[in-house]
């Protein structure tokens, strides 16, 4: 029974941080029909920028991060709208999607030329001490990585439905000419579900990266979770990635001790195509419609 | 117009004599990315700090080397491609790679070619191929596993071990020589852990073995996935010894690891620590020269170098089949070739041998606990 909580709990606590980049991919799909496929590689990319803070510009470890979060508002949200969406999107949704495979491997090739092809080690964000509660080695970094994961999903779905600029998101997600209508400033709504993608994507890098190592090809399998969680959930919800997340954490732990260790990456995949095939929407997602 | 053209064309004349004139070149193939690029990379600077020493020093036969790099990007296949790169540039001898994953692969090309290839991989069926131009530049497992499970056994009074493995024919190498062992020591393997090469998450893992009832995890990983297995141990507070062969202690791994590294221990066949002074003098001259901390991959790809080097020198000529018959059954001392750090034997299947070390991980550094003999 303690190796079975064990295992929810590592699971959860890695499931919570695989959420994080697959809200950000509903988000961005909801917000200007963007799949996109370089989410693995902006999970990826704000580690470094925490490293070039600590190690080239000599800050200590919250000024980076807090570095790295303005550097990736302005790559990975505004220049990533601007130089690759806007110009891409009037072509439809397939062009986008092989631009951002393409911005992928730049992402990824560029840190392996500026940084190095080998990991990093990265800073924990919290103490690294354990404790024994009913004989399940509760580690701080795991309980942390959850609430925080939580804690920001919360705070996002809060903001879409209790603000005002939250619902002229939803707005514009749903059906963007009736919002224009009704006076929403639809560019700029898309423009902050870029910056929200960022600032997700931002978090989920400082809470993975101690445990994944700073690596220029961790968004590799970043990506594929990320795509695989949010189909699962449902591609239409917030909390559809949510629990698209979750669920393959806890699925890969529990598959891989109590299935098969060599065939635990299988298993989130032979999920996705059961859900594909009889819930096509994806567990709590929508058949019809699109909110954010 | 005419003046500039007879001088570029004069240029050009001189630039393609000073090629053509030059220099015995040595194909470098090594995991510069991917999931092999910790240990591809260190193993690369050291074959490149080798030969730069060999060229200050007027180089191998008088002749300067020129050293070609190719990245295996740790796919075999691309390794494979890279070696007959490597071969239609005209190289001497090719030094590496280092996953055996790839070396499996590509050394079949080097063998066609009749190149001498110096790996740096450790799977045990590399030298049972029958190959006569490959060469190890660090014991396979098979000849490094009896030595760590003497230890576990006589020393450490262990009975029930978790054993932790990639599943790559790296790990497979190791998985077969540590079962073979614990067969001849009695060891109950009471959990069998595959891992994947390039895996991040180890939770489960742990989970498992430290749940097996085992006297202690015996890992055989890869540089990172040793590195992040160690975090997750640290992690869930796995409370057992964690035993490995090389990789797991390496310099690489406890600079990735950070305190989750200290208390692991294992065998190597080099370490920066191990007090030798030729090892700990090639150790400084690499760390002002690259600004870290190299670990037995790059002692690995410089003794490479300079056993192509001293070889070469003993047979007088650049002829690859006199190398590799001077290569099987040699013996290369110190003395006869500073280079090569420690004195080195090789057998008819290219199978090296030479004393090596038991070490633990303190305060972030290897210690050594025992010089284990040669096998």
């Amino acid at each position: 029974m303690t190796e079975f909580l064990q295992l929810i709990l590592s699971g959860l606590a890695a499931g919570s941080i695989y959420a994080l980049a697959a809200v950000g991919f509903t988000l961005l799909w909801q917000a200007s029909q963007t799949i996109n496929f370089a989410q693995g590689e902006f999970v990826m990319l704000p580690a470094f920028f925490v490293l070039v803070g600590m190690t080239v510009l000599g800050m200590p470890m919250w000024p980076s991060v807090l570095f790295a979060l303005v550097v990736s508002l302005l790559i990975l949200g505004v220049l990533f709208k601007k130089l690759i969406v806007e110009p891409m999107l009037p072509h439809g949704t397939l062009p986008l999607v092989i631009a951002t495979i393409a911005l992928g491997l730049l992402l990824k090739e560029s840190v392996k030329e500026f940084y190095g092809a080998t990991a990093q080690p990265f800073p924990p964000v919290f103490p690294q001490t354990v404790h024994q509660i009913a004989g399940v080695s509760v580690s701080m970094q795991d309980v942390g990585n959850l609430i925080v994961s939580m804690l920001v999903i919360g705070g996002l779905q809060l903001f879409l439905n209790r603000t005002r600029t939250g619902r002229c998101m939803q707005a514009t997600a749903q059906n963007p000419q009736v919002a224009e209508i009704l006076g929403v400033n639809i560019k700029r709504m898309v423009m902050y579900t870029f910056l929200i993608n960022a600032a997700l994507a931002t978090v989920a890098s400082v809470l993975i990266s101690p445990i994944y190592l700073a690596k220029f090809s961790n968004g590799e399998t970043l990506g594929v979770v990320a795509f695989t969680a949010a189909i699962v959930g449902g591609f239409n919800q917030i909390r559809g990635a949510l629990v698209g997340g979750l669920l393959i954490g806890v699925l890969d732990n529990l598959s891989a001790v109590y299935i098969s260790a060599q065939y635990r990456s299988a298993i989130p995949l032979i999920l996705l195509i059961m859900i594909l095939l009889l819930r096509p929407q994806g567990l709590l997602g929508t058949a019809e419609g699109r909110t954010v | 117009m005419l003046k500039q053209l007879l001088a570029t064309t004069a240029a050009a004349l001189a630039l393609s004599a000073a090629t053509a004139s030059a220099d015995v070149k040595i194909g470098s193939i090594v995991e510069l990315s991917g999931p092999g690029a910790a240990a591809g990379v260190n193993f690369h600077d050291g074959v490149k700090m080798g030969f730069e020493e060999i060229n200050a020093a007027g180089g191998i036969l008088g002749e300067k080397v020129e050293l070609l790099e190719y990245d295996s990007q740790t796919d075999p296949q691309v390794s494979r491609a890279m070696v007959q790169r490597a071969i239609d540039d005209g190289v001497y001898a090719i030094t590496g790679t280092v996953f055996s994953s790839s070396t499996v692969v590509n050394m079949l090309v080097a063998q066609q070619a009749g190149i001498p290839q110096f790996t740096g991989s450790e799977a045990p069926s590399i030298v049972q191929k029958g190959n006569p131009y490959i060469f190890r530049t660090a014991f396979g497992s098979q000849k490094g596993m009896p030595k760590v499970a003497k230890y576990m056994a006589e020393e450490m009074g262990i009975k029930k071990v978790a054993l932790v493995w990639a599943n790559t024919e790296f790990g497979k190498g190791g998985y077969d020589a540590f079962i073979e062992q614990a067969k001849v020591y009695g060891f109950e393997i009471v959990a069998d852990i595959p891992t994947e090469q390039a895996q991040t998450d180890f939770s489960a893992d742990v989970v498992k073995a430290k749940n097996s009832g085992a006297d202690a995890v015996f890992v055989y990983l890869t540089e990172e996935e040793s590195a992040r297995f160690l975090r997750e141990a640290q992690k869930q507070s796995i409370g057992l010894p964690m035993i490995g062969e090389t990789t797991l202690i390496g310099a690489k791994v406890i600079e990735l690891a950070g305190d989750a590294a200290n208390g692991a221990m294992g065998h190597v066949g080099l370490s920066a620590d191990a007090g030798v002074p030729a090892i700990t003098e090639m150790v400084d001259r690499f760390k002002i020269k690259y600004k870290y901390t190299p670990d037995h991959n790059a002692i690995k790809g410089y003794t490479a170098a300079w056993t192509i080097k001293c070889v070469t020198e003993q047979i007088g000529k650049f002829d690859r089949e006199a190398f590799v018959e001077k290569m099987h059954g040699l013996t290369l001392s110190v003395e006869e070739c500073p280079g090569i750090l420690m004195t080195t034997s090789w057998d008819d299947t290219g199978e090296m041998s030479r004393e090596s070390f038991f070490v633990v991980v303190e305060d972030g550094k290897q210690t050594v606990k025992a010089i284990l003999p040669p096998n």
